[in-house]
């Protein structure tokens, strides 16, 4: 704590004095404020200082009052019926997302400290989802209470409802749980009675033994076929149905025979019983499928908690008064205050002079964004600093995190190409393998009767195409989540795949490679006065105009000392500063006023000059260019060491494009397009062999972007919905789309692994069961190690690719160290 | 031998008493989150917290 003081709480620097300080564990601590201070003395006093050693990082400062009428809202019955149940025994039991947990030390803390208040029956927090169960007595502590002492502890709660999709996905979670308990208990009893079997045949048991071991053996398996083995049965039933005969049928149709053929032999007391086969078969495939639902249904929360993220109460300000309201209530036009370190609850414009607001769980970039008034804002952007105010524009479904997750939820119902594909072959691949195990039964029977069932079995069981119906959709989903989480959305899902063809990327100039506002290249001196003082002239002169290229000049402190301004429209302006009459404005224009000719005019200039002059002097030139985007660079290297040739296609003149193209090192450029030529251009590249990436804003450019292969948007902020490209950027630049490239590689790569796979594996596994060289049960085992494998497999997909953006709520305990 | 008679019966009623338990513990969501738990046994705090109000009913 010597020196460099931070606070020992939210790890703000503290420049000066230490306004606080307190002992903790024995030392003492500094601390930046009185809020921060209240909440490590309510820790301190609760014995809770552990979580200072674990937790990952700094905590939130936000000490909001326990007393305020914000969390007294949230007693009335009409706010807490969204997530608030009722139990049996007079208890509630509330739904909360916590915002500022960041890792298990926080739930630890959270738990630990409500734990102790009196009326809290069970408090339970998940430091991954942020999700918390509270229960309490309501006949001794108020909702509002408690919700007000979590937010002293530095955790804004925020009411939890549940969308149809995250309780959908927490029903088929807890309907395939079970399922895969009685496979898994029930494999493991048939496992030991078979070795008894045949430790017992090879021993020339006592024959009441063997039927006694076959019998049990019976008991425990019908459970495992008809109720872990549902699915498979009605899978197949509806796959028949449909005509589209899926995995599910060969699946069905092996461990239907290998228990009935079993039933038979048990009852008759000779040949031979499958059931521990029929049984690791549906543990398995049980397992497989498990691994692939939670894979989906992580990608599913993800939209799920874009929504969940939102407050459901506001502070509405009327006629400058503060009152609590519901955001349902909110309409077009109010004004909302948004304390520090909360949400926006709404999409609107902002009213405040400016603020700053984390916009990470929109775009993926985690850089504060400063927004001046007017600006737009949009819901889920936390506010990091000072009170904001915000004038509603749309409310819930209209927001724009709304939208991004309908177009995910569509996004996710279209199937990719290669999946129709696959399954496609799979219809033809399951009809191949039930006639080949016909014909390998029909053959076997001439030649050993005895033997024709248990190769049959092994044919059905060893083919089942599950890796390619299985590994193929699970890789695309996740993949597709992986992107989200980066900022990128996926509006289809084949989009993946063509992204990771992509030979040639276009891109429009205004506004995807360059920023709107235009900035000052060069500043010329004619006159040998410091360009500094010459800029300041000009941008009092610029202050007074209305032109576009004015926007280019810094705004003045004070335009007071400009006087006598005359406009005179496409030629410039005139005026006097400190008694001074100058002109500002094209070059003929101000020499109209300097006299002489002044410098040669650089005709082939590319960039747009303004000039300035006072009488019989021409005082300076000003280069306007359109400012390339910062990491508009880099994004272009990377994209071509990946093999990818940008084009710049602009409707701009030749000048600008071409300072454009040098900047950015690109050769190919070509300017002065229509938006036909322009689609022109992309169908002559696609006619050449090549798949054609088209980037743009989204909104001038559609045809174009309709026309390319594949068309990446910058998300601008306006409404989604009208943007016609097939992959958005969330962000405010182009920083991840060598990043969704790579990852649409990536998966794409997995893809081809898995089918490679599962082609090579039953190319080598067929042979061997139709000449019966392959036991059923080996069979199963090979089979479902197999689909396990390529699940697995896709399954590394949900790694966000080259997170440059801290996780938000990465549990990393081995980075934990306690601060100062 | 015949001890086996007797034995593995048993076997399946210790089998049948952990399937009800499985299925009591998935539907009472003890499986939806399986994350926190590994990470709390992690944290847990030596020190006792100063006597209080006891902990959940």
């Amino acid at each position: 704590m010597n020196g460099t003081a931070s606070c020992f709480h939210c790890g703000t620097a503290i420049n000066g004095a230490i306004p606080h300080e307190l002992q903790i564990d024995g030392r003492p601590v500094a601390l930046c404020s009185a809020s921060c201070a209240e909440i490590t003395t309510r820790i301190r006093d609760k014995g809770l200082t552990g979580f200072y050693r674990y937790r990952t990082g700094a905590s939130a400062s936000a000490g909001s009052d326990t007393t305020s009428g914000r969390w007294a809202s949230y007693d009335r019955d009409a706010l807490q019926r969204e997530f608030v149940s009722h139990h049996d025994d007079g208890s509630r039991e509330a739904q909360l997302l916590l915002q500022g947990v960041r890792c298990a030390a926080c739930s630890w803390l959270i738990e630990r400290a409500m734990a102790a208040v009196p009326g809290v029956r069970e408090i339970a927090v998940d430091p991954l989802t942020t999700r918390t169960r509270l229960r309490w007595n309501p006949g001794v502590t108020r909702l509002g209470d408690l919700l007000g002492q979590i937010a002293a502890l530095g955790y804004e709660p925020y009411p939890y409802t549940e969308d149809e999709a995250g309780r959908a996905a927490i029903m088929e979670r807890r309907a395939a749980l079970p399922r895969l308990i009685v496979a898994g208990l029930g494999m493991s009893e048939t496992m030991g009675y078979a070795v008894a079997l045949y430790a017992g045949a090879l021993h020339d048991a006592d024959p009441g033994i063997h039927q006694f071991l076959r019998l049990v053996s019976l008991l425990v398996a019908t459970p495992v076929v008809f109720y872990a083995g549902a699915p498979f049965f009605s899978g197949a039933v509806r796959g028949l149905r449909l005509g589209r005969p899926g995995m599910d049928v060969p699946v069905a149709l092996a461990i239907a025979a290998a228990y009935i053929a079993s039933v038979w032999n048990t009852f008759k007391g000779s040949g031979e019983v499958y059931f521990d086969s029929a049984v690791m078969f549906v543990f398995f495939l049980s397992c497989a499928r498990f691994l692939e639902m939670s894979g989906r249904h992580r990608a599913l929360s993800l939209t799920g908690a874009l929504a969940r993220h939102l407050p459901r109460v506001a502070t509405r300000l009327r006629d400058g008064r503060p009152e609590i309201v519901g955001v349902v209530e909110l309409e077009s036009g109010d004004l909302v205050l948004v304390p520090p370190g909360q949400s926006i609850p709404v999409d609107g414009r902002l009213d405040s002079t400016s603020a700053t607001f984390d916009e990470s769980l929109l775009t993926g970039e985690s850089r504060p964004m400063r927004k001046t008034a007017g600006d737009p804002v949009v819901a889920g952007s936390i506010n990091l600093l000072g009170a904001a105010t915000v004038r509603v524009e749309r409310v819930g479904t209209g927001t724009m995190l709304a939208q991004i997750g309908r177009l995910m939820a569509v996004a996710r119902e279209e199937r990719p190409r290669l999946v129709e594909i696959t399954d496609r072959v799979a219809v033809w691949f399951v009809s191949g393998v039930l006639l080949l195990a016909a014909a390998t039964g029909a053959a076997w029977w001439q030649l050993d009767p005895g033997r024709a069932f248990d190769i049959v079995l092994a044919v059905l069981v060893v083919t089942c195409p599950c890796a390619l119906a299985l590994a193929t959709p699970a890789a695309f989903t996740v993949g597709m989540s992986a992107l989200a989480r980066r900022g990128v959305l996926l509006r289809r899902a084949g989009a993946l795949e063509t992204l990771s063809q992509v030979s040639d990327m276009v891109f429009d100039k205004t506004g995807t490679l360059t920023e709107h506002s235009a900035g000052i290249h060069r500043i010329e001196s004619l006159s040998g006065r410091d360009p500094g003082q010459l800029l300041e002239l000009a941008a009092l002169l610029e202050s007074r105009s209305e032109h576009p290229l004015a926007r280019a000049f810094p705004s003045p402190a004070t335009a007071a000392r400009v006087t006598d301004i005359v406009a005179v429209p496409g030629q410039g302006l005139e005026g006097c500063v400190d008694g001074q009459r100058l002109r500002i404005g094209t070059r003929a224009f101000v020499l109209g006023l300097a006299g002489g000719s002044g410098a040669a005019e650089d005709a082939a200039s590319a960039a747009q000059s303004v000039y300035l002059g006072r009488e019989s002097l021409l005082m300076a030139r000003f280069e306007i260019a359109e400012r390339v985007r910062v990491e508009a660079p880099v994004v272009l290297a990377a994209l071509e060491s990946a093999g990818i040739t940008p084009i710049i296609a602009s409707g701009d003149q030749a000048g600008p494009v071409r300072v454009a193209a040098d900047r950015l090192g690109i050769a190919r450029w070509h300017a002065g397009l229509s938006p036909a030529d322009k689609l022109e251009l992309v169908r002559g590249l696609q006619h050449g062999d090549r798949i054609v990436g088209m980037v743009g804003d989204g909104i001038n450019d559609s045809p174009v972007l309709a026309g390319a292969d594949v068309s990446i948007a910058i998300g601008t902020g306006t409404s989604l919905a009208q943007h016609a490209a097939d992959c958005i950027l969330m962000g405010p630049d182009l920083g991840a789309l060598p990043a969704a490239v790579a990852h649409s590689r990536r998966t794409m790569h997995i893809v081809r692994q898995n089918l490679w796979w599962a082609a090579t594996y039953n190319l080598v596994a067929v042979p061997l069961a139709v000449t019966g060289l392959l036991a059923p049960w080996v069979a199963a085992l090979g089979m479902s190690a197999s689909s396990l494998l390529v699940t697995f497999n896709a399954l590394r997909l949900g790694r966000v690719p080259q997170a440059v953006t801290d996780e938000p709520r990465g549990v990393a305990l081995d980075k934990g160290e306690a601060l100062p | 031998m015949n001890i086996i008679y007797f034995l593995i019966p048993l076997g399946l009623v210790v089998l049948g008493a952990a399937v009800v338990a499985f299925f009591w513990a998935a539907r009472s969501g003890q499986f939806d989150d399986l994350e926190t738990p590994a990470w709390r046994i992690l944290l847990d705090d030596d020190r006792k917290p100063p006597p209080g109000p006891d902990k959940s009913a």
